[in-house]
């Protein structure tokens, strides 16, 4: 055999699985499985993931850090317990239903958040991706944004830097004016106080260093469609309709009595 | 990620296409020497990008970010961004993140240049 015969797929192949366990398998809608008690799922289950791509508003990437002295905890530590404890650094007011078993690729988590005005929003994430420095979260339809959140730790200078990275476009219409209205400052002091606790987890405080970037500021217009799929919406809906559902399971017990 | 491990080189193959070969990792590392060999592609007159991933090794999600915003600042230039020479697993990747949707993917070279209108 002449080295012209030699096949290179193979060296393809074994260069395409070293991330391959990284990634979510490809999904066309996403599926949320069981759901947790005190989760509401009404606006994940069908729908599809959506990139900056597919959002209306500007494009965004905002970048927030928080340093830590290196001895304190190295970054694939700080990775690990960051996926572990996900939920735990959450500002009160927000949940986050992930597995039991922390941060895992293709995983569907249900988001229950408080917004301006006491507002309950109903939406979730999948995990992207997820390797031992970092891990990324990507919206669904309806969702807030349309993007993705990528946390991760290196280790520079005797600091271990953890960030979190978003990278977004206001998923419709009305939540671009949310956005222009205080959810941009909402935002940022929700990535601050996450990345507080993250650091006070480790017996440190630090302030929380803040970068936003305005990447495209022309808004996708033909996308405006997309305010169909509002978790915004939808979950306004479901809150009012809760006396409603009240009564109905009321009138079910009854009649199963009867 | 090792930075070094990473190459893009640009190639004129007509008046108006670029293509950049990708060689390496694409991680969030790479901004700086992306959007060097973006800037280096996108001289006056061209109206298409081709990326040539058939030297990737490996790319994570910080990646997949780099080419959205790639794929913004082309778009801005009323460029069009196409690809060719992704592994099963990248296209599933595209696939996923539905970049896709945005970026023209080939198999190969040659349709890549003919869906940009251009010509060896």
């Amino acid at each position: 055999m002449t080295s012209e015969n030699v096949e290179p797929p193979v060296v393809e192949e074994k260069e395409a699985a070293r991330d391959a366990t990284n990634w979510a398998k490809s999904v066309s809608r996403l599926n949320v499985g069981e759901v947790p008690e005190g989760a509401i799922n009404i606006n994940v289950e069908g729908k599809r993931l959506t990139s900056p791509i597919q959002g209306f508003g500007k494009m965004w990437q905002k970048t927030y850090q928080v340093r830590l002295p290196a001895e304190r905890v190295s970054a694939t530590d700080l990775i690990a317990t960051w996926k572990q404890r996900f939920p735990d650094f959450w500002p009160e007011g927000n949940h986050f239903y992930g597995s039991l078993t922390g941060i895992e690729p293709g995983e569907v988590a249900l988001l229950n958040m408080t917004l301006p005005g006491h507002m309950k929003l109903s939406t979730g994430v999948m995990v992207l991706y997820a390797d031992e420095e970092s891990f990324t979260l990507m919206t669904p339809q309806g969702h807030l944004f349309a993007g993705w959140i990528t946390f991760s730790a290196l280790e520079r200078e005797g600091e271990t830097v953890a960030q979190a990275q978003v990278l977004m476009r206001a998923s419709d219409p009305i939540f671009e004016l949310g956005l222009a209205l205080g959810g941009h400052s909402q935002e940022d002091r929700f990535w601050n106080q996450t990345l507080t606790r993250l650091a006070a987890h480790f017996d440190h405080e630090a302030d929380v260093d803040t970068k936003v970037v305005c990447v495209d500021k022309k808004r996708q217009w033909s996308k405006w469609r997309n305010v169909w799929h509002s978790s915004a919406i939808r979950s306004t809906i479901y809150t009012l309709g809760a006396p409603g559902r009240a009564l109905k399971r009321l009138f079910r017990r009854d009649r199963a009595v009867a | 990620m090792p930075e070094a491990a990473t190459s893009f080189d640009v190639r004129e193959v007509s008046d108006g296409t670029r293509v950049i070969d990708i060689k390496g990792d694409i991680t969030a590392a790479s901004e700086e020497v992306l959007m060097d060999a973006y800037g280096r592609a996108s001289q006056p007159g061209v109206r298409a990008i081709v990326l040539n991933f058939s030297g990737l090794d490996y790319m994570n999600s910080g990646g997949i970010g780099l080419l959205v915003t790639l794929l913004v600042r082309a778009q801005r230039q009323r460029q069009q961004v196409l690809a060719h020479g992704l592994s099963d697993h990248y296209r599933q990747i595209f696939e996923l993140t539905r970049l896709d949707e945005a970026v023209g993917i080939h198999d190969n070279e040659d349709d890549a240049l003919a869906a940009a209108g251009a010509s060896r």
